[in-house]
C-alpha cells in the first residue's frame, strides 16, 4: 500500500475524459510532467480538492480523503501566481496558514518568524508582496505552506515563472524542508531538467491518462512514442 | 458613418480637419457654459428683492440628503447582491438578471418612474395586494420614499454592474487559497471582499451620489411638491415657470460648484471604472457551496429580482391592459415619431461631436499633451457639471428675441440633448480609440498604412462596434431624456416621454401605462437596430 493511492480518479473537462491512477510513496519527490492540456494541474487540482472527481478515489496515508473538503486535507497547494493577497503584509499572508481569520498570538508570531528564517526571510514580516521579487514571494508562499504542517505539498508550476537559476535554488530549497518537515512532494513542472534534478520519480501524463510512472530517469529515457514526441528527442 | 471615419482619418498628417474641428467643438462648448452664466446673471441683475436664501438652503439640503440616502441604499443592496452573485455563479437565472441589470441604461427613466408608480403608487401592486388580504394601508409614494424607491430601482443594476467586475477580477487561486486555508464567510468578507469594496466603493459611490443629486425627472414626478424639490428641479421652475433668471442662476451655480466637487473627486479616487463584460463566468467560489450560505445567496438574489424586474412587469401588465384607454393612435403615432425623430437626431450629433473630440484627444496624448487632452475630455463631460436647464435656458436666452423660440424648439432639443448624452458617447470612444491606437498605431506606420486604406482595413472594422453602442446608447438617451422637451417643448412638438409626464402628472395611469409600454418597446427596439446595423456581427 502506498503512501498516496489515487485509483480509477475521474473528471471531464470539455471534451477531454480523464482517468488516472497514480502511486507516491512517502517522503518521496514526485515530479509530473506532460504536454499541456493533457491535466497535470486538474490532476493536483482534484487532489487539493479544488475540483470533484467523478468517479475514484484519492487515499492518502491510508485515508480516503475524497470527499474532504480542500482545508481537511493533508495537502498544500503552491500556485504558480497570486499565492499572497497583495494587501496583506508578509507576516499577515504567512500567518493565514495559522488562523484563516488572522487572530494571531504572540505564540502564532513567533512561529511565523519560524517559517520565514526556514526560506531565508528573515526580518520580512512588514513588507508587502509588491515590495518583493518573484522568488521572495514564492518563499514567502512556501513558509506559509510549512506552517500549515500537512505532510504533503503539492507545486503546481510554482516555479514557471523564474528564471533557470533562482528555479534551481526554489527547488533546492524545496529539497531541503521536505527533509527537515518529512513531506511527500507532487511537481507539476513543464522542463524535464527539474524533474530530472529534483524528482526521484516522474509521471508522465497525457490526453488525460498516466502514461508512464517511475523512476525519473527511467521515463525521461523511455522509448514511448508519446515521451518522445513531448521531449522532442 | 463611413464620412465620419474619413475626414478623421489622416492621422499622420499634422493636424488634420477632424482634430481641428474637435478642439473647435470642445472650445464651443466650453464657450457656451461661460455664455449661459453671463447672459443669466446678467438678466437676472435687476431684481430688487434679496435672493430668497432660506428656500435655496432647503432646496440643497434635501437635495444632498435624498442623494445620500439614495446612494447609501442602493450601494448597501448592491454589495448584497454582487456578493450573491459572486457566490452563485451556477445560479440559474444569473444571465438573466445581469442582462436585465444592463435595461435601465436603455430604459428611459420616465418609463422607469411609470413602473415604480405601478407599483408602488396610490392604486399599484402593493396597494392591490394589502386591499385584498385586507390590511387598512396607503402607500404614500410621492416624496422622499417614491425618490429613494426609483433611485435605488434606477442605480442598483448600475452599481452591480461597477462591482461585478471588481469581484470577477479576484483570481481563481485567492478563492482555492481561501478554501485550501479554511477560511470561513465572516474571514473571507474580511480578507478578500473589504479591501476589494474598499478600492472600487469610493468611486462607485461618488459617481451614484452624482446622479442622484442632479436627478431631474424622478424628483419632479415623485416630488410631489415644494417639501421634496431638488437643485434640478428648482432650477427648471425659476426658469420655465417663474422666470426668477437671477434664482436660477444662483441655483445653477450651486449645481456646477457641487457637480465640480464630485467630478474632481471622481477624478481624485482615480480608478478606471469598468462596466461591461459582467455576463463573464466569475472564478468558482468554495464558499458559495455550504448549504448556509445557498440560503442567504439564494434569498438576497430572488427578492433583488424581484425588486428590479416587479416595476418592468407592471408597466408591460398594466400597459397591455390600458391599451384601450391609450391616447388616441394619431396622438401617439405622432409622439413616437417625434421621438424617433428626436433620438436618432440628438444621437447622431452626439455621437459625430463625440468622435471628433475623442480623436482630438486621442491625438493630443499621442503627442504627449496631457493637459489638452484633459481639457478636451472635460468639455465635453460638460453636461455632467451644468444643468442641461441652464444650458437650456441659456440657448433659450441668447435666441430671445432674434429667433422665433417656436420654431428652434426642436434644434434647442437636439442640442441639448446631444450635450446630455455625450459624455456617454466619450465614455465609450475615448477607451475604445485609445486601444485601438495602442493596438494598431505602430503597425500601420511600419506598414505605411495611412489615410483610406487604414481607415478601410483597419479602424471602421475595430471601431463599428463602439461607434454603434456610442450612436444606439446616445440616441435612446437623447430619446428618453424628459428635461429638453419639457423646457423646449410645446403643443406641437411632444414626444413620448412628454405625452407620458402628461398623462402621469394628470393621473391618467391607464393611459400612462399603454405609452411607457410603447416607449420602452420602441427604446429597445431603437437601440437594438441601431446596434445591430450599424455595428455588424462580433468580431473575433
Amino acid at each position: 500500500m502506498s503512501y498516496i493511492d489515487i485509483a480509477g480518479l475521474q473528471f471531464t473537462y470539455e471534451d477531454l475524459v480523464m482517468r488516472f491512477d497514480l502511486t507516491v510513496d512517502e517522503g518521496e519527490v514526485m515530479a509530473i510532467i506532460g504536454p499541456s492540456g493533457a491535466g497535470k494541474s486538474t490532476l493536483l487540482a482534484l487532489i487539493g480538492g479544488f475540483e470533484a472527481a467523478q468517479a475514484g478515489s484519492i487515499a492518502v496515508g491510508g485515508e480516503d480523503i475524497t470527499d474532504l473538503a480542500p482545508d481537511a486535507r493533508p495537502v498544500t497547494t503552491l500556485f504558480q501566481d497570486h499565492n499572497l493577497f497583495a494587501h496583506l503584509s508578509v507576516a499577515q499572508n504567512v500567518g493565514l496558514g495559522l488562523h484563516p481569520g488572522l487572530r494571531l498570538s504572540a505564540e502564532d508570531r513567533v512561529a511565523v518568524a519560524w517559517a520565514l528564517e526556514q526560506v531565508g526571510l528573515t526580518g520580512f514580516e512588514d513588507r508587502l508582496p509588491g515590495q518583493l521579487s518573484g522568488g521572495e514571494r514564492q518563499r514567502v508562499a512556501i513558509a506559509r505552506c510549512i506552517l500549515r504542517k500537512r505532510p504533503v505539498l503539492m507545486l503546481d508550476e510554482a516555479f514557471a515563472a523564474l528564471g533557470p537559476a533562482l528555479r534551481r535554488e526554489m527547488l533546492q530549497l524545496v529539497l531541503s524542508l521536505k527533509v527537515r518537515n518529512n513531506l511527500t512532494v507532487l511537481m507539476v513542472t513543464h522542463d524535464p531538467a527539474d524533474a530530472a534534478f529534483a524528482a526521484d520519480h516522474t509521471s508522465f501524463i497525457a490526453d488525460g491518462q498516466v502514461v508512464m510512472s517511475g523512476d525519473t530517469a527511467t521515463v525521461l529515457a523511455s522509448t514511448h512514442p508519446a515521451i518522445r514526441d513531448y521531449l522532442g528527442t | 458613418m463611413r464620412a465620419l471615419g474619413r475626414i478623421a482619418t489622416p492621422r499622420a498628417a499634422g493636424l488634420s480637419v477632424a482634430v481641428l474641428t474637435g478642439y473647435g467643438l470642445a472650445a464651443v462648448l466650453g464657450g457656451l457654459a461661460i455664455t449661459v452664466f453671463a447672459l443669466l446673471l446678467a438678466a437676472g441683475d435687476d431684481a430688487q428683492s434679496p435672493p430668497p436664501y432660506a428656500y435655496i438652503c432647503r432646496v440643497l439640503g434635501f437635495t444632498l440628503w435624498q442623494a445620500f440616502l439614495s446612494t447609501l441604499l442602493s450601494l448597501l443592496a448592491a454589495i448584497l447582491m454582487t456578493r450573491a452573485l459572486a457566490r452563485q455563479a451556477q445560479f440559474p437565472g444569473r444571465m438573466l438578471l445581469l442582462r436585465l441589470c444592463a435595461l435601465p441604461m436603455v430604459m428611459p427613466t420616465i418609463v422607469g418612474i411609470f413602473g415604480v408608480v405601478a407599483v408602488y403608487g396610490g392604486s399599484g401592486y402593493l396597494a392591490l395586494v394589502a386591499d385584498a388580504v385586507g390590511i387598512d394601508w396607503q402607500p404614500r409614494l410621492y416624496g422622499l420614499a417614491g425618490i429613494l424607491i426609483a433611485h435605488v430601482f434606477f442605480n442598483l443594476p448600475l452599481a452591480i454592474r461597477l462591482l461585478l467586475p471588481a469581484f470577477a477580477s479576484v483570481p481563481a487561486e485567492s478563492w482555492r487559497l481561501a478554501a485550501q486555508l479554511g477560511m470561513g464567510s465572516r474571514d473571507i468578507f474580511r480578507i478578500i471582499e473589504i479591501p476589494l469594496l474598499r478600492q472600487q466603493l469610493p468611486g462607485i459611490s461618488i459617481i451614484i451620489f452624482m446622479l442622484c443629486f442632479t436627478t431631474f425627472a424622478v424628483a419632479l414626478t415623485l416630488g410631489g411638491g415644494p417639501r421634496a424639490t431638488t437643485l434640478e428641479v428648482a432650477i427648471y421652475q425659476a426658469l420655465r415657470f417663474d422666470f426668477d433668471l437671477r434664482l436660477g442662476a444662483m441655483l445653477a451655480i450651486l449645481q456646477v460648484i457641487f457637480c465640480a466637487g464630485g467630478a474632481w473627486a471622481v477624478w481624485r479616487a482615480g480608478r478606471q471604472m469598468v462596466l461591461g463584460n459582467t455576463a463573464r463566468l466569475v472564478a468558482y467560489r468554495y464558499d458559495g457551496r455550504a448549504s448556509r450560505a445557498r440560503l442567504v445567496d439564494f434569498s438576497v438574489i430572488i427578492f433583488g429580482a424581484i425588486f428590479l424586474t416587479l416595476p418592468i412587469l407592471a408597466l408591460v401588465q398594466r400597459g397591455l391592459a390600458g391599451m384601450v384607454a391609450a391616447a388616441s393612435p394619431a396622438s401617439l403615432l405622432s409622439a413616437a415619431l417625434v421621438s424617433l425623430g428626436l433620438g436618432l437626431a440628438g444621437g447622431l450629433t452626439a455621437t459625430l461631436i463625440g468622435y471628433l473630440i475623442a480623436q482630438a484627444r486621442q491625438r493630443a496624448l499621442l503627442q504627449g499633451r496631457k493637459r489638452g487632452a484633459m481639457l478636451l475630455g472635460l468639455a465635453g463631460r460638460l453636461g455632467l457639471f451644468v444643468s442641461p436647464m441652464v444650458i437650456g435656458t441659456g440657448i433659450f436666452l441668447a435666441a430671445t428675441g432674434s429667433v422665433d423660440l417656436y420654431r428652434i424648439a426642436a434644434a434647442g432639443v437636439i442640442l441639448l440633448s446631444a450635450v446630455m448624452a455625450l459624455p456617454f458617447v466619450l465614455g465609450v470612444l475615448e477607451p475604445a480609440l485609445e486601444v485601438a491606437a495602442a493596438r494598431h498605431d505602430r503597425l500601420c506606420a511600419a506598414l505605411g498604412l495611412t489615410g483610406w486604406n487604414r481607415f478601410c482595413h483597419i479602424d471602421w472594422p475595430t471601431l463599428r462596434r463602439p461607434i454603434a453602442t456610442a450612436l444606439a446608447l446616445s440616441s435612446v438617451i437623447a430619446m428618453g431624456d424628459l428635461g429638453a422637451i419639457a423646457l423646449f417643448g410645446n403643443q406641437d412638438m411632444v414626444n413620448l416621454t412628454l405625452l407620458l409626464y402628461g398623462q402621469l402628472g394628470a393621473y391618467r395611469l391607464d393611459g400612462a401605462a399603454s405609452t411607457a409600454l410603447i416607449l420602452l418597446a420602441l427604446a429597445l427596439a431603437f437601440y437594438w437596430t441601431i446596434e445591430r446595423v450599424v455595428g455588424g456581427r462580433e468580431l473575433h
